[in-house]
């Protein structure tokens, strides 16, 4: 290695945070407008025959996934792709890590090819943070523990823009396991940046204090407009935590049936769905569910944080992806 | 209790603002040291062919003592040793440090014991007092052998790094160290309520998706064991206090007349949680740092006497240990080298402390509380002692500590006020 450019000891958060996606608390409005519209262009340019944009030829993106993954990971890759960026997906199974590298020397080690942009996801918070001190790539918070995953909420605005036209004044309940959900965190912060609004519905002791109101009483997802539902997030639950007695009286109180739902209404999961669990396989598989919805939005999503990192600041976007 | 070298050096200290807040004292006066104890304090005063320090413009104040320090000697040689600790307390004003013993392995025999006070003699920049483990290889279940290690030398016992989990095992510790005369210290956690955590359970960790290290977890424990020290009439000595419904305990105790004493570090004196949001590991600390509110009830209780001492929970890390995420980090930051720099920027210079309170519960605070010889400025007693350059400035670097690791919260910030001189049992230990 030739330069560690880095820490050293003199472990500083980096002054220019916005080169990297760590937060949605890192974003603006504006920001967050500006990503949709690229979104949508690239949509656009989806539709055509050819989908591969030449935008991104010549860069690298590293994913780098330390926790298992089907729809980030994929959508990341083929995103690049699609931007015809160059990409390479290293797992954390298989690799040195297992044979006890540190997240700093994998870093370092992948630094040295000198990528464009680094997406990571990995189980501890402040992961993507660590890992933007150490290498002077744009680092993309692809999850880090139960702290954020702002291409998850950028993706399911989106989603929400797309199935009613409009963000402003949308009312979301937010289902479930908050505690343990990045996703919740990020799309919380998300809505609110907006100007729409989020309730958090749920057992007590999985919803944490201060993020939004929130209520232990079902019926309170009558008045959303989008009802979203969150997976039970098992793996992150200490042992013996006791915060539900069992999953069969959580189903039973919080689980999502269409009884629950009224007409209209439009209910999202991040995935993976426990259905059964937090959402009755009817509900799942029915109209109201944005689900593949949400899959779909990520791609674009994706497509358009890579350009925006690499491709500096507002540019007119149709212009620079050829659609008008 | 000490162990470490004296000396008989021979200085004048020429002209320094003399600042003994115990001996009433703070008046410009020159300080004349022979063979180590301080032989004179007055105007003009003959040098006697002693090294003369000119300290024009400076602070001279009783050197500082700082009752838990990490040692990490011995099993973590890499992280710090007794010399390089000694070293980074000289630098820091400061003339004695307990060491705390849950090292690998634990203190708790006195055969480490006298080996760790034969290796002070040797390495220490500054005299130790070594605390040995209150229950053996501190599982918090069997007592240690509390009067030997006494006799040994044993400066006081911890736990600390952990609880004493059951109330029985601590009661009978309290009642049974009557025969010993040292103090015992506690490290107030119940277990059962901080697993999984953090930071402190507020807003912030809430935000950040980390696990909550709730006030109550150790108010809680707080409350037990000052009702203990009560029952046993037995005193207690409260570590690292961060909660402010446990300064409240420890105050309604006073009030009760029980004899019980707390300490505060410099970190939750000047940060609260909103630093976590950095997610720099060297923000993470145990007990975690709280809110604004636990901040202004912590100086509310250094400036009232709640709280006698302030110390440092110096606790070196590795850069392995520390160049992690936020949650995969280790509890613990350095201390020694800044300590009275960080109090000085962030409480005395802004007018919330004042000068002779810190100094106070730097150093008099302390001494009283674990029963050793107060540091003073006084005919007669040993060079305990050390000069403070109040206006200067400095930059935190990560490559100028003296501690073996550089896991400091403050690297990076520009902090008013230095330790330019440090004597120590008659030595000068450290001259910037």
């Amino acid at each position: 290695m030739t330069d560690l450019r880095v820490v050293g000891g003199e472990l500083r958060p980096p002054s220019d945070e916005r080169r990297h996606l760590l937060s949605v608390s890192d974003l603006t409005r504006d920001d967050v407008e500006r990503l949709l519209a690229t979104a949508r262009s690239f949509a656009l340019s989806q539709e055509r025959e050819t989908k591969k944009l030449p935008t991104l030829r010549g860069r690298l993106v590293l994913n780098v996934f330390y926790e298992s993954s089907t729809r980030t990971s994929s959508s990341f890759e083929l995103a690049a792709k699609r931007l015809s960026a160059d990409t390479m997906t290293f797992k954390s199974s298989g690799s040195s890590v297992e044979k006890g590298e540190s997240l700093k020397d994998t870093a370092l080690t992948l630094s040295a090819y000198d990528p464009d942009v680094i997406v990571l996801r990995h189980p501890e918070v402040g992961a993507a943070a660590f890992v933007a001190r150490l290498t002077e790539a744009r680092v993309v918070n692809a999850g880090d523990g139960k702290h954020q995953h702002p291409t998850q909420a950028l993706l399911d605005l989106y989603t929400m823009r797309e199935a009613f036209g409009r963000l402003e004044g949308l009312h979301v309940a937010i289902v479930g396991d908050v505690l343990h959900s990045r996703v919740a965190r990020s799309l919380v912060q998300a809505l609110h940046l907006v100007g729409a609004d989020a309730v958090l519905v749920g057992p007590p002791a999985l919803l944490p204090e201060g993020l939004a109101p929130m209520t232990y009483d079902m019926s309170a997802i009558a008045d959303a407009d989008v009802v979203y539902v969150l997976r039970m997030q098992r793996e992150r639950m200490l042992e013996g935590a006791n915060f539900v007695p069992s999953l069969r009286e959580y189903a039973q109180r919080w689980g999502v049936t269409p009884e629950r739902l009224r007409e209209g209404q439009r209910v999202m999961h991040p995935g993976p769905m426990n259905r059964g669990v937090e959402i009755d396989a009817r509900v799942a598989d029915s109209d109201a569910a944005l689900v593949v919805d949400q899959v779909r939005s990520g791609l674009v999503v994706r497509m358009a944080v890579l350009y925006d990192l690499l491709i500096t600041g507002p540019v007119a976007v149709a212009s620079a992806v050829g659609v008008a | 209790m000490l162990a470490g070298r004296t000396g008989a050096d021979n200085v004048v200290i020429r002209g320094a603002r003399v600042l003994d807040p115990v001996e009433g004292l703070d008046a410009m006066l020159d300080v004349r040291i022979d063979n180590g104890v301080i032989a004179g304090l007055g105007l003009e005063l003959d040098t006697n062919e002693h090294r003369v320090i000119d300290a024009a413009g400076l602070t001279l104040a009783p050197a500082f003592v700082d009752p838990h320090v990490h040692l990490r000697t011995p099993g973590r040689e890499d992280e710090e040793t007794i010399a390089s600790g000694t070293a980074a307390a000289a630098a820091g004003g400061y003339c004695a440090i307990l060491a705390i013993p849950n090292t690998d392995p634990v203190v708790d025999d006195a055969d480490v014991l006298r080996s760790l006070r034969a290796r002070a003699l040797e390495e220490a920049h500054v005299p130790v007092g070594f605390m040995a483990a209150l229950t053996k290889g501190q599982a918090g279940a069997e007592l240690t052998e509390l009067g030997a290690l006494a006799d040994a030398g044993a400066a006081g016992f911890t736990d600390d790094g952990r609880p004493v989990a059951a109330a029985g095992v601590m009661r009978r510790a309290l009642q049974y160290n009557a025969i010993t005369g040292r103090m015992i210290a506690v490290h107030c956690e119940e277990q059962s309520l901080t697993r999984g955590g953090h930071a402190h359970a507020g807003q912030v960790a809430a935000e950040l998706g980390l696990g909550g290290w709730p006030s109550l977890g150790e108010s809680l424990m707080v409350a037990r064991d000052l009702d203990l020290a009560g029952e046993t009439g037995q005193p207690v000595h409260l570590m690292h206090l961060s909660a402010r419904e446990s300064v409240e305990h420890l105050r309604r105790a006073h009030a009760g007349g029980i004899r019980a004493s707390g300490e505060a570090t410099p970190h939750h004196l000047c940060l609260t949680d909103e630093a976590v949001r950095t997610l720099d590991p060297n923000m993470k600390m145990n007990p975690p740092l709280r809110t604004e509110a636990d901040r202004a009830a912590l100086i509310d209780a250094v400036r009232d006497g709640t709280i006698a001492a302030i110390a440092t929970d110096h606790a070196p890390h590795s850069p392995e240990e520390k160049d992690v995420p936020f949650e995969a980090a280790p509890f613990g930051v350095t201390g020694l080298e800044t300590a009275f720099a960080a109090l000085h920027t962030s409480l005395v210079v802004p007018g919330v402390l004042r000068l002779e309170t810190v100094l106070d519960r730097l150093s008099a605070g302390p001494a009283a509380i674990f029963g050793l010889e107060r540091p003073r400025l006084a005919v007669g007693s040993p060079a305990n002692l050390t000069l403070l350059d109040l206006n200067a400035t400095w930059l935190v670097k990560a490559s100028h500590f003296r501690s073996r690791s550089a896991n400091s919260w403050l690297v990076g910030q520009r902090l008013q006020g230095r330790v330019t001189l440090t004597m120590a049992a008659g030595r000068v230990v450290h001259e910037a």
